[in-house]
């Protein structure tokens, strides 16, 4: 049977302004998950009563670890941030669909945006071929020298441009002339609908991680849910989030909120 | 005293269970997200999420709100409707030795009746009239804080139906005892409350509301006193059998249920925070009545 499990934490550490880096004793889960998949953690604190869903940023079967990289936004994950090395937090994962990886696919395109960059790493782990890697942010930059260990060439852009290019990613792949054979990318909304927009018209394929409200994670809640056309495109449905997804391809996502 | 010489037996509108603990409408699907975390045979039934006549698509995201010791949510219904839940869903349950107790949802007196008539024939075994969703704009939630509306619809929907009817209560009102003497007037066989209170979230950076719909249905341990209170008074005016709930995550929380008249005990929004929350409860209730020595629940049902 499934079940919540208590993960001791190996590592948590702030790596950029309000945002950590968690590294989690996976008690089997490593060997399990997948890149886009993410976990459930859940708070001491009774008052918070839903999990947190956090997506996975790295995955290591031989130490059986996942790192999970967050951002402070609320009392749960500042939480979260105080837990110390050696603690526990209670854990349920890996949960949703992750990316479908296609292998064949010769020129791999990544586009993240803010705390939408962590899950996108251990993607790009996994790929074959050729990856270009397109990262946009407010202000300052994070895991840049991770994916450039897996050898994906990493572009920046940053809002305020204090770092890389001075405005935003899609932007920046359009000035770069941006070409491939798939995307794959999470972030904000906007920048997904923009990003989806722009490649539907270059016939690119495009993978998007979604990001909605959840109570449970599991699929029962209904309460993710986003937009996604029908496979005759002739209607829509509210798909959840959580177990349909998190990934989607653009092409059935209805961008309209 | 051990567990074997516990007599957990409820009887809900003369359907037997064998032990009092069920789910809440909504928060446990039809099971079928459960059955890797618990083990379906374990409850003495499964209340299934809402059904309607035909598909309801449900309303827009954002549906959920965090809120202290509880949380908002305004998913509208979803549900792909009464001939997919028959195909799909009933022959899965029914692989399980628990009840099933159908949740049926409508816009109209029709609309109920039409479902209601559609079940009739299928192996379930009891029926939840949902005349308090306070999502669905509507039906719903009138039929549930008006007595007149609350009876007709109770007495259309009986007559339609061969199975035992439940109807479930809104606490949205002045007075619950109004309503629950009127569903019972129409022919109701048991009573089912709290549904959600109707409650809000702003996002103060945003200047908007949290939810797309605005207000949504407030559930959680925060709303337990509340449930208590209407299932005592509820109790003290009916004779037909309660199933209490709102906030229960413990078995404390459900001998306190039953200690206020409620015969079966439906774990609702804790099945979100711990999938396996229903065993926690129905474990609870054992270890309470072997700690003070109660060999069957009549000995504390309803004494406050």
């Amino acid at each position: 049977m499934r079940e919540i499990k208590k993960l001791i934490v190996l590592e948590n550490k702030l790596i950029s302004s309000n945002i950590y880096s968690m590294v989690l004793q996976s008690k089997g889960l490593a060997k399990i998950s997948k890149p886009g998949q993410f976990i459930n953690l859940y708070c001491r604190e009774g008052s918070r009563l839903l999990p947190r869903p956090i997506s996975i940023c790295e995955i290591n079967k031989l130490e059986d670890t996942i790192k999970l990289v967050y951002a402070v936004v609320g009392a749960g994950t500042k939480e979260f941030s105080n837990i110390k090395v050696g603690e526990k937090i209670e854990a349920l994962g890996p949960l949703g669909n992750g990316f479908i990886i296609e292998k064949d696919k010769t020129k791999n395109i990544i586009v993240g945006g803010g705390i939408g960059v962590p899950p996108l790493l251990e993607l790009a782990k996994n790929l074959n071929g050729e990856i270009e890697v397109y990262l946009g942010f407010r202000s300052k930059s994070i895991l840049i020298e991770d994916f450039k260990k897996y050898g994906a060439k990493v572009h920046v852009a940053t809002e305020d441009g204090s770092e890389g290019f001075k405005g935003n990613v899609l932007e920046l792949m359009k000035k770069n002339n941006v070409n491939g054979s798939i995307i794959y990318s999470c972030g904000p909304k906007p920048m997904l609908k923009a990003v989806a927009k722009w490649a539907k018209k270059k016939n690119i394929p495009m993978q998007v991680s979604l990001e909605e409200r959840m109570a449970c994670g599991i699929g029962v809640c209904v309460g993710c849910v986003c937009k996604i056309k029908d496979k005759n495109q002739s209607d829509w449905q509210y798909k959840k989030v959580c177990k349909d997804g998190p990934v989607f391809w653009s092409d059935e996502v209805i961008w309209d909120e | 005293m051990n567990k074997d010489d516990l007599d957990l037996r409820v009887k809900i509108a003369g359907v037997e269970l064998k032990n009092p603990v069920t789910t809440a409408s909504g928060t446990f699907g039809s099971g079928r997200e459960f059955k890797e975390f618990i083990d379906l045979n374990a409850l003495g039934a499964v209340t299934v999420k809402g059904v309607s006549s035909v598909p309801w698509k449900g309303n827009p995201a954002p549906r959920i709100a965090e809120t202290y010791g509880g949380m908002l949510n305004s998913v509208g219904l979803q549900n792909p409707g009464v001939e997919e839940f028959i195909k799909n869903d009933i022959p899965f349950l029914r692989q399980y030795d628990t009840k099933i107790i159908v949740n049926i949802a409508g816009r109209t007196i029709p609309e109920y009746c039409d479902v209601a008539e559609k079940l009739s024939n299928t192996d379930i075994d009891l029926i939840e009239l949902n005349i308090s969703c306070p999502n669905v704009k509507e039906g719903g939630v009138a039929f549930g804080t008006d007595p007149k509306m609350a009876e007709e619809v109770t007495r259309e929907v009986k007559r339609h139906t061969k199975k035992p009817l439940i109807v479930k209560l809104s606490p949205n009102v002045t007075d619950i005892t109004n309503i629950a003497k009127a569903v019972i007037k129409g022919g109701a066989d048991g009573l089912s409350l709290i549904n959600t209170l109707i409650g809000m979230r702003i996002d103060i950076n945003r200047r908007k509301p949290i939810l797309a719909n605005v207000v949504g249905g407030f559930s959680g341990p925060a709303i337990k006193p509340v449930a208590l209170r209407m299932v005592y008074q509820v109790a003290k005016v009916v004779s037909v059998p309660i199933i209490g709930m709102g906030g229960i995550a413990t078995g404390e929380d459900a001998i306190e249920f039953i200690m206020a008249g409620a015969s079966g005990v439906a774990v609702g929004t804790a099945n979100f925070r711990n999938p396996r929350a229903t065993i926690d409860v129905l474990n609870g209730i054992k270890e309470y009545m072997i700690k003070n020595k109660i060999k069957s629940l009549k000995e504390i049902r309803g004494i406050i």
